[in-house]
């Protein structure tokens, strides 16, 4: 697998968490993803990046345009060093949240991308990584 | 003979005023200052007079610190001309350059007035480089400062503007909502909404999310908690605009809409003309129902 483009953005504001639903959905559809399948990069990236800024405390994102043999995927991992999640099966049960939210954000992002990788140490930090391939 | 820089650099404005002056108009002449048009020459010259009068009166108050009270008429005067320059959509560059570019002929002056006096001439130079160093980055201060607030005016308005209830029918009301979804809109929205259905008397609110590019869940959260009021005020709720991606989007998030949702606006309001007990019709013979 080749990254053949990567950049990071920066997680600080809500202001922030539309821009990267910006940049997300313009390399959505550099590589060619369909309508469908933009909106939902676009709406895991807005959920994930705005778990990021809301329970982490801000972090960044960083995206890449892969490629794997004849497929292309975007691949979208977003970094934080806040508290960090201690039961992360308890975190990803919908309608579980920790904050005000609907506690759907984890699980719909990973029902909308073909990957999804959460890594979590407490104290140190969470790290997601969703895929979306063409 | 040693001279302290203010002094040095006083004595030289004083002297050389005119020749400075001139040169400075026309390195600013030469910039894109005046080629963009945005300023006329004669203004030009006047704002030049005045800073350099002003800074020639500061230096002889003595000190060389821009930040000191003796400074404060031509921050004034420089705080003015750059906010007028962020209002008139200079950039950040002409507007910095108007200090810098003076800096150029002063050391040209410097160096005619003390070109054999190596030690008045350096203290000259770095009194001249620190004031309008100073001076050249408040100018900039001032100017993003203005930019940013007529930013901040700009995205208050649009606030407000992109939030309009509108009124279809007698007790049938539309939110056609455009752009992003933040808690500080939803709130505005919120407000708009459930005064408009006191108002209006209205039984039935149409939100329209034609215009939000992306529903999350927090978007979801905050349609809900509108419906969720509004109900509360008596009024129904019914969802539209939802395209074909969204709710496939929606439903792979999980979320649930408990609300009568449809399509289109048309479709909405054709719903709500049905429950308010109306029906729309086609005119069979115009000449006929004429009244």
């Amino acid at each position: 697998m080749t990254v053949s483009k990567a950049e990071t953005l920066p997680i600080r504001s809500g202001g922030d968490v539309v821009r990267v639903r910006q940049r997300v959905r313009a390399l959505a559809v550099e590589i060619g993803l369909g309508l469908v399948d933009q909106t939902k990069i676009v709406t895991a990236a807005s959920e994930l990046a705005r778990n990021t800024l809301d329970y982490g405390g801000g972090g960044d994102v960083r995206a890449e345009i892969v490629q794997n043999g004849a497929r292309k995927g975007l691949r979208l991992t977003f970094e934080d060093t806040g508290p960090g999640i201690a039961d992360i099966e308890q975190a990803m049960t919908d309608h579980y949240t920790s904050g005000g939210g609907l506690g759907l954000g984890l699980g719909g992002a990973k029902r909308l991308s073909n990957e999804f990788h959460i890594a979590s140490t407490p104290g140190m930090g969470t790290r997601v990584t969703i895929a979306r391939w063409k | 003979m040693t001279m302290d820089g203010a002094g040095v650099l006083e004595r030289t404005l004083a002297e050389d005023e005119v020749t400075i002056l001139d040169a400075w108009i026309a390195s600013l002449r030469d910039g894109t200052s005046l080629r963009s048009g945005r300023i006329r020459e004669a203004e030009l010259r006047t704002q030049a007079k005045t800073v350099l009068g002003l800074l020639r009166e500061a230096l002889a108050g003595g000190g060389l610190d821009a930040d000191a009270e003796g400074f404060a008429s031509i921050r004034e005067t420089l705080a003015d001309i750059s906010r007028s320059r962020a209002i008139q959509g200079f950039t950040p560059t002409d507007t910095a350059n108007f200090v810098f570019s003076l800096k150029e002929r002063v050391f040209e002056a410097l160096v005619k007035t003390h070109g054999t006096d190596a030690q008045g001439l350096a203290a000259g130079t770095w009194a001249a480089s620190k004031v309008l160093d100073r001076l050249g980055l408040q100018t900039m201060e001032v100017f993003l400062a203005s930019r940013e607030e007529v930013i901040g005016r700009q995205g208050q308005e649009i606030a407000e503007l992109s939030t309009p209830v509108v009124r279809l029918w007698d007790g049938i009301l539309a939110l056609p909502l455009i752009g992003t979804l933040d808690s500080a809109r939803t709130g505005v929205v919120m407000e708009n909404l459930l005064q408009a259905i006191v108002d209006e008397e209205a039984e039935i609110a149409i939100i329209d999310i034609t215009g939000v590019p992306t529903v999350d869940t927090l978007v979801a959260q905050h349609l809900l908690k509108t419906v969720a009021a509004a109900r509360l005020m008596g009024a129904d709720c019914i969802v539209s605009g939802i395209r074909p991606q969204i709710a496939q989007t929606m439903v792979h998030l999980g979320v649930e809409l408990n609300v009568v949702s449809k399509a289109t606006l048309a479709d909405a309001f054709a719903v709500a003309l049905r429950r308010t007990g109306r029906k729309v019709v086609r005119q069979q013979a115009p000449a006929e129902e004429r009244r």
